[in-house]
């Protein structure tokens, strides 16, 4: 059960447009974080997800466009002015400073006295785990925990908004896994409204309420994780988020007809004539049969889910089993293919 | 056991011509200047040392350590702020490219024609001070002071400012553009950020780089022995007049002393510099 929110403010940023040139970093870009909310940005390199998150931050400026933060437009404040924490990729913790005085940097700058800024600080370091290691450097520290620091610091000035520009993806796996649980449980205890940007889907996908799926410049979709996943509106947001099969079919009336069977199609589909629809593992079912149109080219085991990678002609498919609908099948088998879904996204072939 | 200490052994034989050439070129000098020092005519003397205190030449080790300090101090500053402007421009720039070259030149360049280039122009028949006198009315022809320590301290700072470029760009350098964003998003102006994060940070560099620069002025010879032709104001032209002269009878080994004299100052703002920043070696990896 999710603990209960704080007060965060709502943050909107209202047809951004960013331009370096004839490059267009953002284009348009309308986005909306609920009170309390954490909102991941998930998109490619170069897809424009960072360049808001630093117009929101106050650390560049959009071309065109506005940024508002409980109604108010901050959209020409400094960044020393907006009241927002951020934490960075990597390395911004200050090197010369302990992590205690680290996480008071912002309080000192706020003039708050000495004993209460320690407690304060204390407090960040306790709710991030490291209260015992308050008196190392960066440099004693993992690039886990100086993560961790960076968190509470952003913290600990109270910040309307809390801003995340990719902070786990210098760590390594185990440690990433380890400190995405540990920022969204922060986050839904201190409530702030939190935009995430990050290029990993795994990641957005298990921590925000909401994904916006950015590519050039534009959000393709926001929704919830579930959503996003079962119903993508469009080729890109599919193929983003998870990985999808492209297989031919033949749409009608609504319905699209592949692999022998026939399903319902998607918003965004085609609407009539030949396409491609777009599968994801999970729902591509693989069953032993001799004379079976595809074979497993190998099994790939990982506990209680296995991929199997397959071969039908010329194209390549990935399928996701149970360990138990693993029996009979290894490298070399006929199989013939099914699908397990309700509704498909048909684009055009 | 014999086997495991020769793997152990076998990183330092990388480093052996490195420890000969210290041997012969640092401490072999540095023992004989020790005990040079302390004897005179193959009998222990303190009498080389006493005559450190006479009036010239304690007045040369202050005038040696005034030019080096202030000189330092300008070189230091000056190239700091010129680092700075270069590090604020295109890394890949024409800019930092030009002047990064043009200071490795103009760094090395010291000696007798960095002391002609000054008497050329702004010496007793000097171009520029010849200009200077005939339009604004200065009186540059008839003075000397280019051949004193005005003229040191003026001529010194031509190379110690390229040199404090070239050392300090890559402190600069290595200050992360995250620690001003990270500052401003906390809620810093710019002052505050070079108040408690970049100067703080910059501190031992520049500290370190004030060090190099005084050793460096501290050394210097040629372009005294160039400049200079009257008297020996600063304590390398004492050194050469005591290697020189023949009319020190009895103190022939007072060269030994006056460079002892310069070990143990260049050793004392070393050890001062390590004090002042021993606090950040927990920082500086």
């Amino acid at each position: 059960m999710k603990p209960e929110r704080g007060t965060g403010v709502e943050v909107r940023l209202e047809e951004l447009h960013r331009h370096y040139g004839s490059t267009r970093a953002l284009d348009g870009l309308d986005l909306t974080l609920r009170p309390g909310e954490l909102v991941a940005l998930l998109g490619p390199s170069g897809c424009g997800k960072t360049t808001a998150l630093r117009i929101l931050a106050g650390l560049d400026e959009p071309t065109s466009g506005r940024v508002l933060v409980d109604g108010r437009d901050v959209t020409t404040v400094p960044a020393n002015k907006r009241d927002m924490g951020m934490v960075f990729q990597a390395y911004s913790l200050f090197p010369h400073l302990t992590a205690q005085a680290n996480v008071e940097f912002g309080l000192k700058l706020r003039k708050v006295d000495r004993a209460r800024r320690a407690a304060r600080a204390r407090e960040m370091l306790d709710l991030v785990g490291l209260a015992d290691q308050a008196s190392r450097y960066a440099t004693e520290l993992s690039g886990g925990q100086q993560q961790r620091v960076a968190l509470a610091r952003a913290l600990a000035i109270e910040p309307s908004v809390l801003l995340l520009d990719e902070p786990l993806s210098a760590l390594d796996a185990k440690v990433r896994t380890q400190l995405r649980d540990e920022i969204r449980r922060v986050q839904l205890e201190v409530g702030t409204t939190t935009l995430f940007v990050t290029h990993d889907q795994e990641e957005a996908l298990a921590m925000a309420d909401r994904v916006g799926v950015m590519s050039k410049g534009v959000l393709q979709q926001l929704d919830t994780p579930q959503e996003l996943y079962a119903h993508p509106v469009n080729a890109f947001v599919a193929d983003f988020v998870g990985l999808m099969n492209r297989v031919p079919a033949e749409v009608a009336d609504g319905r699209v007809r592949l692999l022998g069977t026939e399903v319902a199609t998607l918003d965004g589909s085609v609407t009539d004539g030949a396409g491609v629809a777009l599968l994801r593992p999970e729902q591509l079912t693989v069953r032993p049969d001799p004379d079976g149109t595809a074979e497993v080219v190998d099994v790939m085991f990982s506990g209680a889910v296995s991929r199997l990678r397959l071969r039908a002609g010329e194209q390549e498919l990935v399928s996701q089993l149970s360990g138990s609908a693993l029996s009979g099948l290894s490298a070399g088998t006929r199989v013939r293919l099914g699908v397990d879904a309700e509704r498909l996204l048909v684009t055009a072939p | 056991m014999a086997r495991r200490s020769g793997v152990r052994l076998r990183p330092a034989l990388g480093v052996l011509p490195f420890g000969v050439y210290l041997l012969i070129f640092l401490i072999v000098p540095t023992v004989t200047v020790l005990i040079g020092a302390f004897a005179e005519n193959g009998r222990p003397s303190a009498a080389n040392l006493a005559a450190l205190a006479d009036g010239s030449v304690a007045t040369a080790l202050l005038n040696s350590v005034a030019v080096s300090a202030v000189t330092a101090l300008i070189g230091g500053v000056v190239g700091a702020l010129a680092a700075y402007a270069v590090v604020t421009g295109r890394p890949d720039g024409v800019l930092r490219r030009l002047v990064t070259s043009v200071c490795g030149v103009l760094a090395q360049f010291g000696g007798v024609t960095l002391a002609f280039a000054f008497i050329a122009t702004l010496g007793i028949s000097g171009v520029v001070s010849t200009w200077l006198d005939a339009h604004l009315g200065t009186s540059l022809t008839s003075s000397v002071w280019l051949f004193g320590l005005k003229g040191l301290v003026l001529v010194y700072s031509y190379f110690q400012i390229p040199l404090m470029v070239i050392v300090f760009l890559p402190a600069l350098d290595g200050i992360r553009p995250q620690w001003r964003e990270a500052a401003a998003n906390l809620g810093a102006t710019g002052w505050q950020y070079w108040r408690y994060v970049g100067l703080p940070l910059l501190a031992p560099a520049f500290l370190g780089a004030l060090l190099l620069l005084f050793a460096n002025a501290f050394a210097a010879y040629a372009t005294a022995a160039a400049l200079v032709s009257q008297g020996s104001p600063i304590i390398p032209l004492w050194i050469r007049t005591a290697l020189t002269s023949e009319v020190v009878l009895g103190r022939q080994n007072f060269a030994y002393a006056l460079a002892l004299e310069m070990i143990v100052v260049v050793a004392a703002v070393m050890i001062g510099y390590t004090l002042l920043v021993r606090r950040t070696a927990r920082w500086i990896r």
